[in-house]
C-alpha cells in the first residue's frame, strides 16, 4: 500500500471525486493558482479547470453562503476553509442554512455539501489562529461533523462526506498535514458515523480524535512498557457519535480516558462522559478522566502554547488515575 | 394609444395582486384569532413588487426572498390552502408546519424560501445562479431583500463575486423604508440602495415598486441582460407596507398621515385604473375576480383550519437526509397529485464548459498590475 502525506491523502480524494462526479467543484481562498494554502489542492486547476476549482475572494460568509445556494439546486461543493477560526464569519450561512434547509422545507430540499479545513493549534499562531472547535458544530442538528486523524481516514472519509446527502464539516488539522501512513488506492470510502479502535487493550480506553490520537498512541506505548494495556478509540466522526463502540470498548476495559484539543466545558468529551455515565454506569471501575486544552486562550510563546495542550504525560497521568495507579 | 400589454396578462396580475391582498387580509385575522402564532409579516402595500417580476419571468427561473414571503409563492401559483396551513402551524402545509410563516418554501414552482437571517439568502441566490452557470443553462435566479438587509456584509460580500464572475441573478430590494421600525435613511449611509451597486461595476437601478407594470418591465429587461450572461442587476423597488413590519408592530414609529399619503399609491386599485382607462374590461369583470378570489381565500383558510397538527413522528424528520431517502413532494403528499420536481444532470452527464477565469484573462490581469513582466 502507498504510503502518503495527510495531504495527499485529501488530494487524492478531491481529484478521485472531481473526476467521478461533474457536480462536485472546490472553493475556497487560495485553492487554484496559488495549489492551496496548505498544498492541499495542488495540481488540481490545471485538472479541472477554473469553474470547478475556484479561488474566492476572502469573503467566507459570501463563499460559503454562495455554496450552500449551489447544493441546493444540485451541485455538490466542497468549501475549503483556510482554516476553521475564519469560518466563524461564515457560521450563519452552515448553521442557519446549510443545516436547516431540509427542515425549514420540509423535505422538500437537501444540501450535499462539504466545509473542510484545518481546525486546532497549527504552532505559534496564538490565539485567533489556534482553536480547536468541533464542539461547536457538534452542537447542531442538521450537521455531520468529522475529524480523521490517519491520512487513510482522511481519504476515506472526504469521499463519503462528498457522497453524503447532507452538509458535513470536516477537522483536518496544520500539524496533521504532513504526517504520512498508509492510504488506499482508489474506491476506498470510510463510513461516517463509526469510530474506529485503532489499538486493542484491556486495562483502560482511551478515547480521542484528529491530532490528540497520535498523543494518545505515544501514551499506550509508554504505558506498554509499564504493564498497562491501553485501548485507543478513535471518534473519527463527532456527529453523529458512534454509541455503540464507545460502550463496547468502555464495558470491555471499564475504564475510560477522554483527550480533547479543545476546551473542556461543553466540550466534545462532555457528551462521550455522558453517554458512558448513562448506558455503562455499572460497568465502570472509576469515574471517567479527561483530558483537555487549559481553559485559556493559546499563547504565543513556546512554553505557554505547549503547557496549554494536552499531550502525552497528561494522558499518561490520567490513564494511572483510573487505573488507581497515582504516583506509581 | 393602445396597451403593449394584452388583457390577459393585466387582468392575470390584477387577480394575482388582489389574490395577495386578500390573503394578507384574512392571514392577518386569523392571527389575531389565535389562529397564526409568532412572527407574521403581511406582503400588504408590495403586491406589484412580487407580481410584476413573477409575470415577467419564466415559470422555472429561481426565486427566493426574506421573511415576508408569502406573495412570491402565491404569484407563483402555490396552493393558497397549503400556504395558510403552513401559516397556521398545520401537517398539510408546504413544509408540514415546520417552518411557518417565514419560511415557505415550494420547489415545484421554484421558490426556494423565506429565510429569516436578515441577508442570509443573499448569498444563497448567487449559489444558485452560479449553478446555472456552471451547467450551462440559461435560467436567472431573483432574490428578494429588504432596505435594512442592504447593510448587511453577506450583500457586499456576494455582490462582489456576482458581479465578478457574471452571475445571472438579479436582486430585488424592497424599499418599504422602514426596517422593523428604523427608518433606512437614519442608519444609511447611503439610503438608495441600488446606488450600491456601482461600488461592485453592477447594474443598479431604482424601480416604482407601487407600479406593477413598472416592476414587469424592470426584471424582464434586468432578465435578458442576465440571461445574455452580462452580470447581476440590483432594482431597488420603492415601495411601502401599509401595516407594521409583522402582525406585533403597531408602527408607531410613522404617522397616520404618512400611511394615509401612501396609500393613495395603493398598487391594485391603479392597476385597476390602468386597465378600464384602456377599455379592456369594466367593473364587472374586477367584481367577478374578487368574488372568485375571496372564495379561494375563504375555500384556503377553512382548508387550513380543519387541517390537523403534524404528527409528533414529524419531529424526526427532515433533519438529516437518510439513505436512499427521496425528497418530500408537498402538492403530491398533500392533495395527490402528480407534480413536476426539478430534476438536474447527474455527475456523468454534465459537462461543465465554464471557464470562471480564463488562463489568459488572469495572466493579462497579472500583468496589468504589475506581477508578470
Amino acid at each position: 500500500m502507498p504510503e502518503l502525506m495527510y495531504r495527499e491523502a485529501l488530494n487524492q480524494a478531491l481529484a478521485e471525486e472531481m473526476e467521478r462526479d461533474a457536480n462536485v467543484y472546490l472553493i475556497g481562498e487560495e485553492v487554484g493558482r496559488y495549489n492551496g494554502a496548505f498544498k492541499v489542492s495542488q495540481g488540481l486547476l490545471d485538472k479541472f479547470g477554473s469553474a470547478r476549482i475556484i479561488d474566492a475572494p476572502i469573503a467566507e460568509l459570501g463563499f460559503t453562503g454562495l455554496s450552500v445556494g449551489a447544493a441546493m439546486v444540485g451541485l455538490r461543493p466542497v468549501v475549503e476553509m483556510m482554516t476553521w477560526n475564519f469560518a466563524i464569519l461564515a457560521m450563519d450561512q452552515i448553521v442557519n442554512n446549510a443545516a436547516k434547509l431540509r427542515h425549514m422545507s420540509g423535505g422538500q430540499l437537501r444540501c450535499p455539501i462539504v466545509f473542510r479545513g484545518p481546525g486546532g493549534a497549527g504552532g505559534r499562531l496564538s490565539s485567533q489562529h489556534s482553536q480547536a472547535l468541533e464542539a461547536n458544530y457538534a452542537h447542531f442538528p442538521g450537521l455531520k461533523v468529522i475529524a480523521p486523524a490517519t491520512p487513510a481516514d482522511a481519504k476515506g472519509m472526504l469521499k463519503a462526506a462528498i457522497r453524503d446527502e447532507n452538509p458535513v464539516i470536516m477537522f483536518e488539522g496544520e500539524r496533521l498535514y504532513a504526517i504520512k501512513g498508509e492510504v488506499p488506492e482508489g474506491e476506498h470510502v470510510v463510513p461516517l458515523g463509526k469510530a474506529d479502535v485503532k489499538r486493542e487493550g484491556s486495562d483502560v480506553t482511551i478515547i480521542t480524535w484528529s491530532r490528540m490520537y497520535y498523543f494518545c498512541m505515544q501514551a499506550a506505548e509508554e504505558l506498554a512498557k509499564e504493564g498497562i494495556s491501553a485501548e485507543v478509540l478513535d471518534l473519527r466522526t463527532l456527529r453523529p457519535l458512534d454509541e455503540e463502540a464507545i460502550l463496547a470498548s468502555v464495558r470491555k476495559t471499564n475504564r475510560a480516558v477522554i483527550v480533547e484539543e479543545g476546551w473542556a466545558l461543553a466540550g466534545v468529551g462532555a457528551s462521550v462522559v455522558d453517554i458512558i455515565q448513562s448506558k455503562a454506569f455499572d460497568d465502570l471501575d472509576a469515574p471517567v478522566e479527561r483530558v483537555t486544552g487549559l481553559d485559556v486562550n493559546m499563547s504565543y510563546a513556546a512554553n505557554l502554547e505547549n503547557a496549554t495542550q494536552p499531550d502525552a504525560p497528561k494522558i499518561i497521568a490520567a490513564v494511572k488515575k483510573v487505573l488507581y495507579r497515582e504516583g506509581a | 394609444m393602445a396597451s403593449p400589454y394584452s388583457k390577459e396578462l393585466l387582468l392575470d396580475m390584477y387577480r394575482k395582486m388582489y389574490l395577495i391582498r386578500r390573503f394578507e387580509e384574512r392571514a392577518g385575522q386569523q392571527y389575531t384569532l389565535g389562529k397564526i402564532a409568532g412572527f407574521c409579516h403581511l406582503y400588504i402595500g408590495q403586491e406589484a413588487v412580487a407580481v410584476g417580476p413573477v409575470e415577467a419571468l419564466r415559470p422555472d427561473d429561481y426565486m427566493l426572498s426574506a421573511y415576508r414571503d408569502h406573495g412570491q409563492p402565491l404569484a407563483r401559483g402555490s396552493d393558497a390552502g397549503m400556504v395558510m396551513a403552513e401559516l397556521m402551524g398545520r401537517d398539510t402545509g408546504y413544509s408540514k408546519g415546520k417552518g411557518g410563516s417565514m419560511h415557505i418554501f415550494d420547489i415545484e414552482h421554484h421558490f426556494y424560501g423565506g429565510y429569516g437571517i436578515v441577508g442570509g439568502q443573499i448569498p444563497l441566490a448567487a449559489g444558485m445562479a452560479f449553478a446555472s452557470r456552471y451547467r450551462n443553462e440559461d435560467r436567472v435566479t431573483v432574490c428578494y431583500f429588504g432596505d435594512a438587509a442592504a447593510s448587511q456584509g453577506a450583500l457586499h460580500e456576494t455582490f462582489n463575486m456576482a458581479s465578478k464572475w457574471k452571475l445571472p441573478v438579479i436582486y430585488i430590494c424592497e424599499n418599504n423604508r422602514y426596517g422593523m421600525g428604523t427608518a433606512i435613511s437614519r442608519v444609511a449611509a447611503v439610503p438608495e440602495i441600488y446606488k450600491r451597486a456601482s461600488a461592485y461595476d453592477m447594474r443598479g437601478e431604482p424601480v416604482d415598486g407601487m407600479d406593477v407594470l413598472a416592476m414587469y418591465e424592470a426584471v424582464k429587461d434586468a432578465a435578458e441582460y442576465c440571461r445574455a450572461g452580462k452580470g447581476p442587476v440590483l432594482l431597488e423597488a420603492n415601495t411601502y407596507r401599509f401595516r407594521g413590519h409583522s402582525m406585533a408592530d403597531p408602527a408607531t414609529y410613522r404617522t397616520k398621515q404618512e400611511v394615509e399619503d401612501e396609500r393613495k399609491g395603493d398598487p391594485i386599485p391603479k392597476l385597476r385604473a390602468y386597465i378600464q382607462k384602456q377599455g379592456l374590461a369594466q367593473d364587472d369583470v374586477f367584481e367577478t375576480i374578487e368574488e372568485e378570489v375571496n372564495a379561494q381565500v375563504d375555500q384556503a383558510v377553512k382548508f387550513a383550519d380543519e387541517s390537523p397538527e403534524p404528527s409528533l413522528d414529524e419531529l424526526w424528520r427532515d433533519t438529516i437526509v437518510e439513505e436512499g431517502e427521496e425528497d418530500v413532494r408537498p402538492r403530491e403528499r398533500v392533495l395527490g397529485q402528480k407534480v413536476n420536481w426539478p430534476t438536474y444532470p447527474s455527475g456523468k452527464e454534465l459537462k461543465v464548459t465554464w471557464d470562471l477565469e480564463p488562463r489568459e484573462q488572469a495572466e493579462a490581469a497579472d500583468k496589468k498590475a504589475g506581477l508578470v513582466r
